[in-house]
């Protein structure tokens, strides 16, 4: 069941549509990626979506209203941002940053009753921000400051919550914690989150819709499988020089198809193996062993009177001979 | 703080007595009940509302435009009371030293405190009419630098082509005067700035929520033009009425709040306002000591006192604690 709907909507700035013709379903209850390369548009669609920026054209409907005809109350209320600004108050507990989220609901004081001290307690539990609840904002990790900013939307207690990039200044484990976490809210708290991201692979993982920004400015959706299979992915990210892997889901530069080796040994060690050869350009097929110990494994190039403990060594053995 | 003011001055008076008058007893001397009552007093209570005034300004300016640089002068505020006052003064075209009577001439010092509210409030409203066409609070901040400018230019303008004497007294005013101000006066001044620093109070929710900057604000249903104007106004309004009363006193504007911020390390203004308050009137009754320079006849211009004295203790602060930085 869509909750955000936009009709023939097209976004852009006086004079430069970005995207248009966008007929958009947020679906109640999902984790909805929205995919595309930088500076494709998917800040200003997600400014106009929450009505922050005026449509070129169209609508965008809210629970059946339309969100330009909503009071900024109302609509703080219905759908929260998480957005890629820089945040200055460094001299703001993590607490009292997640607490000014209850600012739609809260009286000209600003003061917090039980009820809202359990939502702010419930929301630092759920993005595991209590540890750091009394430091300021400004010794927060880039990870942990995302986190809490999650919290802050959670505290605004709205049915939607759409997030700029989350991810974009975090390192892997900080990201795959992100996306864990998006979706652990739609399942477990039955929120219904937009995400935009350029991850491809944290997308395709996490993700139970996916908006894919298209180079003819339209957006196509669908599962993030499907997207895949009808190429609608490669022709969004792929270029001459760029392809799709199909079996890896991921975006590889374009090479000739690296030959197939026969490399006998634990599955695992013939993985690694077999990426550390695609780098190398060989022209004959090798016949490769590995050996010994899960631990402690051997390589042995057929032909060579060589063993290798690493594929280090294997691999500059090739470069040398 | 406040009596240590009170006690302190030109003529010597001991503090004993000092105390007896303020509680409202009478003492044998007249001449020294009068000069408590009716100078000393008035005149630490102005320093007091212009330390409070100056710095609840300044405290919003920067949360507004999340700049540490900004003050209650930045948008043009201070600069268009000037200009208010150069027009009396240096196009008055009476010789007659319009500065110099001010302390005796109630008329004249209400004209002069006009002038300087009308230049201010016409600063303004052009200010509140441009920024109601701006989206972007940096743009609001860079059109009020500007207007300032202008302002002042219009200034120097008129004083290039003024008497010499019109231009000193004109430069006499600039130097601020906490001892112009007459009961009357302190009765209309000390309403402005009361009611200014509660009705900033009551933004404090609004300016907590600018902290993180405007789209988010916007994104948790805050009004962003009204919340600006409203800022900007009440800001003019207290800048612009101590500027008219008591001249052009820079730096406590820009400072305080920084001090603030760093003792107490917090950026919420349900608690920064009121402390900005308290700093701000202490801070402004030390200068005013100060500027009397205890045990001689001299009088020092407070505006010089106030950089002299304030920014070594902002350096230090600055130094020592180290987390001024991250306010911003």
């Amino acid at each position: 069941m869509p909750i955000l709907t936009s009709s023939n909507l097209a976004v852009g700035y006086k004079g430069k549509t970005v995207l248009s013709a966008l007929n958009l379903d947020l679906s109640v209850g999902q984790l909805t990626c929205l995919l595309g390369p930088n500076g494709s548009g998917k800040s200003t669609l997600i400014r106009t979506l929450s009505g922050i920026q005026k449509p070129l054209s169209g609508t965008v409907t809210l629970e059946g209203q339309s969100i330009n005809h909503m009071s900024q109350k109302e609509r703080a209320q219905k759908l929260s941002l998480v957005l890629t600004d820089r945040l200055a108050p460094g001299n703001l507990t993590a607490y009292a940053l997640v607490s000014l989220g209850r600012f739609p609901y809260t009286s000209w004081m600003g003061s917090l009753n039980d009820s809202d001290k359990q939502l702010i307690q419930w929301a630092m539990e759920v993005t595991g921000t209590v540890g750091f609840a009394n430091r300021h904002v400004g010794e927060l990790s880039d990870g942990e400051k995302q986190k809490v900013m999650i919290a802050r939307a959670l505290v605004q207690d709205t049915d939607i919550i759409i997030l700029d990039e989350p991810t974009a200044h975090l390192d892997s484990p900080n990201r795959i914690e992100i996306f864990h976490l998006l979706n652990q809210l739609t399942t477990k708290a039955g929120k219904t989150i937009l995400v935009s991201t350029h991850e491809i692979d944290m997308a395709i993982e996490h993700g139970d819709d996916m908006w894919l920004v298209m180079p003819d400015q339209h957006i196509k959706t669908g599962l993030p499988e499907d997207l895949i299979l009808n190429g609608a992915m490669e022709t969004a990210f792929g270029s001459h020089s760029l392809v799709f892997d199909h079996q890896k889901g991921r975006f590889r530069k374009h090479k000739p198809t690296a030959k197939e080796h026969e490399i006998i040994g634990d599955p695992i060690h013939i993985k690694w193996t077999q990426s550390a050869l695609e780098r190398l350009t060989v022209s004959r097929t090798l016949k490769i062993e590995i050996r010994g110990d899960i631990k402690q494994p051997v390589w042995i190039l057929e032909g060579h009177d060589v063993t290798f403990d690493s594929i280090k060594s294997l691999i500059n053995h090739l470069k040398n001979h | 703080m406040f009596l240590l003011d009170i006690g302190l001055g030109s003529v010597r008076i001991p503090i004993t007595d000092t105390v007896r008058v303020l509680l409202g007893y009478s003492i044998e001397n007249e001449a020294w009940q009068s000069i408590i009552l009716k100078i000393r007093l008035p005149r630490s209570v102005t320093a007091i509302l212009v330390g409070s005034a100056l710095s609840v300004g300044g405290l919003q300016m920067q949360t507004l435009f999340r700049n540490p640089l900004a003050g209650p002068s930045v948008l043009g505020i201070t600069a268009g009371a000037s200009l208010g006052v150069a027009a009396v003064m240096l196009a008055a075209g009476s010789v007659t030293t319009i500065f110099s009577i001010r302390q005796l001439d109630l008329g004249s010092s209400w004209l002069i405190i006009i002038a300087a509210t009308v230049g201010a409030a016409l600063v303004l409203a052009i200010i509140l009419a441009i920024s109601f066409r701006i989206k972007d609070n940096v743009v609001m901040l860079i059109v009020g630098i500007m207007v300032a400018n202008i302002t002042i230019a219009i200034v120097s303008i008129w004083q290039y082509f003024s008497d010499p004497e019109q231009i000193q007294e004109y430069i006499l005013w600039t130097f601020g005067s906490l001892g112009g101000v007459t009961n009357e006066q302190l009765g209309v001044l000390s309403l402005i700035v009361l009611s200014g620093i509660l009705f900033t109070f009551f933004l404090s929710k609004t300016l907590n929520a600018l902290l993180l900057g405007e789209n988010y604000a916007q994104s948790m249903g805050l009004n962003i033009r009204r919340s600006r104007v409203l800022i900007i106004a009440v800001t003019s309004l207290l800048a612009g009425s101590i500027t008219g009363f008591c001249g052009p006193i820079g730096f406590v504007g820009i400072a305080v709040p920084h001090l603030t911020r760093s003792f107490l390390n917090t950026s919420d203004h349900r608690v920064l306002i009121p402390s900005c308050v308290l700093v701000g009137g202490m801070l402004m009754l030390l200068c005013d000591i100060i500027s009397q320079v205890p045990g001689s006849q001299t009088v020092l211009p407070v505006n010089a006192i106030t950089a002299m004295i304030g920014s070594p203790i902002v350096i230090w602060i600055i130094v020592k604690r180290r987390n001024l930085k991250s306010s911003f």
